[in-house]
């Protein structure tokens, strides 16, 4: 009795799936990591409008966000982006690593190595900072709850651990010992890991877990300006790291999809003034001078070093701290 | 609640207990859903109601959230009549033949309850993936599985397969093969028996088997947040949406959403008791 309706509705279903989608317009297919939901959504309009009065053709944008090192493990297992727009320059080297999709130079392409913002890491503490939490050495004092994502997932994470880190190399003057256990005292204090920075975000502020935040400059700005009932304040640390979230374009995917131009010219356009105003107004540093002037106000002065100075560049962080066995499954195992 | 059909009517003695044992369970039992049931309910309701009825629609009609919803039924559309074919084909040839591994197919079917839903969706990462066993031939001739809607597809048929089965095995176990036997030894071909013998007197455990198959395809989240990619407009489900909209902050849409797959659950409940209302004696006789 049931049984017309679920096959007409089966043999339907089946039609449309294994039907050729028909493609009337382009699309690109933008995977990125977590905290940048805002800024695409905002770029990705402005761009469409440029493109079709400067070439003439419809694109619509896609996105998918999560945890840059998740969005890099599914872009390595087979989903299609054009271009990826990631937190750190090694999930973008593991693509590269792995499949062969983005070859290897891939960091020289666009200026400012590839990327058209940064971002720094800061503290968000509960209003009238209660626990004066003033500077990193705060984060290993007994009773404080550190709120960070998982390293192994996030880009945001292994920003804040190398911060951490690069803080207690110049705090300890380099004795390996004190910074390993200043750095396993602030692993203690996590009690949660989320899966990417929005998560944690969410954790400390819609949740109220936790005495203070590590996160994203932009993260910390929007939840302390945008959320006004969240009750939070940002703390600037006396030394930062400075977060460079890379752009590139997945040049294999799009030659296969024949969007290599529009892909190119959508990474152009965030270098762009308006790409940089559109950044900038989320809350992200911009790179060009210009707007960067413009836009001074609204971010603090954070004295910050640079992961090529205090780490020899991402490939080598990564081996030393996040690989398997490597400090931070060290540490966070003796916790 | 499928367990109604196979249990024995009860005498109309009336229980022994005394009145304040009785009651205590009763309230017991409805503090219990009020708490567990009722309240959480109640609170996503009241968040996607918010902002007034108007948001609660305009939320609802955005193109990505309307997206959601049609991957959400479609999924729903293959996986369940799937499984419908699937579920009838296990529970009959496990409870009316007996043959060699028949324990061990019983166990198979029990399978995507015991394996965690990640693993579920996991598994077809590793098989489909580009850098899985089959991913890379089939993506060389332009097929694509995981982070498009074959994937979420299959990843749903895997999560909610043993529920038809599930349901119509004990039936069918206790309905014993008598009469499947009779209509044999009277000439009945095998397709006969079954459309007029096997089918009819599993008609009520089919139906609440393909209800709760259907609850559970398009409320899985675990497997299909593995295969899905997270793209929002093509590979996003309601389940996955209601977790992005909550993510941007995007309170009302994210209840919104959650309130839609709730209304969902209801309908599915009040199909089921309907069917019951409507076919009231015919359940009692069967169960005589």
């Amino acid at each position: 009795m049931r049984r017309t309706p679920f096959l007409l509705a089966a043999a339907l279903a089946a039609s449309t799936i294994l039907a050729p989608a028909a493609k009337a317009e382009t699309t690109l297919l933008n995977v990125s990591y977590d905290p940048t939901r805002e800024l695409y959504q905002d770029f990705n309009k402005a761009f469409a409008d440029h493109w079709l009065k400067t070439a003439g053709e419809k694109v619509t944008i896609n996105q998918s966000h999560g945890g840059a090192g998740k969005q890099a493990r599914a872009v390595i297992d087979g989903l299609e982006a054009d271009v990826v727009t990631l937190a750190l320059a090694y999930d973008i080297d593991a693509i590269s690593e792995k499949t062969g999709l983005i070859p290897k130079d891939w960091q020289v392409r666009l200026p400012h190595n590839s990327s058209p913002y940064t971002s720094t890491i800061v503290f968000l503490v509960r209003k009238g900072n209660p626990k004066a939490i003033k500077d990193w050495g705060d984060l290993a004092r007994d009773g404080v709850q550190v709120i960070t994502p998982n390293p192994k997932t996030s880009g945001g994470a292994r920003w804040n651990y190398l911060a951490a880190w690069g803080w207690a190399e110049r705090q300890f003057k380099g004795d390996e010992a004190k910074v390993r256990d200043y750095v396993r005292a602030v692993l203690k204090n996590v009690p949660v890991l989320d899966s990417g920075a929005r998560g944690s975000t969410n954790t400390f502020v819609q949740r109220g877990i936790g005495d203070v935040l590590l996160a994203w400059e932009n993260e910390a700005l929007m939840s302390s300006k945008e959320l006004v009932e969240a009750n939070v304040e940002i703390v600037v640390p006396s030394l930062s790291i400075l977060a460079e979230p890379p752009v590139t374009v997945v040049d294999k995917v799009a030659e296969r999809h024949a969007t290599t131009k529009v892909a190119e010219a959508y990474l152009r356009y965030l270098y762009a003034p308006i790409g940089q105003e559109i950044a900038a107004r989320n809350f992200y540093r911009p790179t060009d001078p210009e707007v960067a002037k413009k836009y001074a106000k609204q971010f603090p002065e954070v004295k910050t070093f640079t992961i090529a100075d205090a780490f020899g560049g991402w490939q080598k962080a990564q081996k030393a701290h996040f690989t398997d066995g490597g400090t931070f499954d060290q540490l966070f195992e003796k916790r | 609640m499928s367990k109604n059909t196979s249990m024995p009517t009860h005498s109309r003695r009336p229980v022994s207990e005394p009145a304040l044992i009785r009651w205590a369970l009763c309230l017991l039992t409805l503090a219990f859903l009020g708490l567990f049931l009722f309240m959480p309910l109640a609170a996503v309701l009241a968040e996607a109601f918010r902002k007034g009825t108007e948001a609660y629609f305009s939320a609802l009609a955005t193109r990505e959230t309307l997206a959601a919803i049609r991957l959400t039924l479609l999924t729903a559309a293959i996986a369940v009549p799937m499984n419908l074919v699937f579920g009838i084909t296990a529970a009959w040839s496990v409870a009316k033949f007996d043959f060699p591994g028949r324990s061990l197919l019983m166990t198979l079917i029990d399978l995507p309850f015991s394996v965690s839903p990640v693993i579920s969706g996991l598994i077809y990462v590793l098989i489909f993936g580009l850098q899985g066993w089959v991913g890379p031939i089939l993506a060389d001739h332009g097929v694509r599985v995981i982070f498009a809607v074959p994937g979420i597809v299959l990843a749903t048929i895997f999560v909610t397969f043993p529920f038809i089965a599930r349901e119509l095995i004990p039936l069918m176990e206790a309905q014993g093969r008598e009469e499947e036997e009779a209509a044999t030894v009277l000439g009945a071909s095998g397709w006969r028996t079954f459309f007029m013998v096997t089918l009819p007197n599993v008609k009520w455990g089919l139906v609440y088997g393909v209800l709760l198959c259907n609850a559970r395809a398009m409320g899985e989240f675990g497997a299909v947040s593995v295969v899905s990619g997270h793209i929002r407009g093509l590979t996003n489900t309601m389940p996955l949406h209601v977790e992005i909209l909550y993510n941007e902050y995007d309170f009302v849409g994210a209840f919104a959403v959650a309130s839609l797959l709730a209304l969902l659950a209801l309908l599915t409940l009040a199909v089921k008791t309907f069917l019951e209302w409507v076919h009231r004696d015919e359940i009692a006789a069967a169960l005589r």
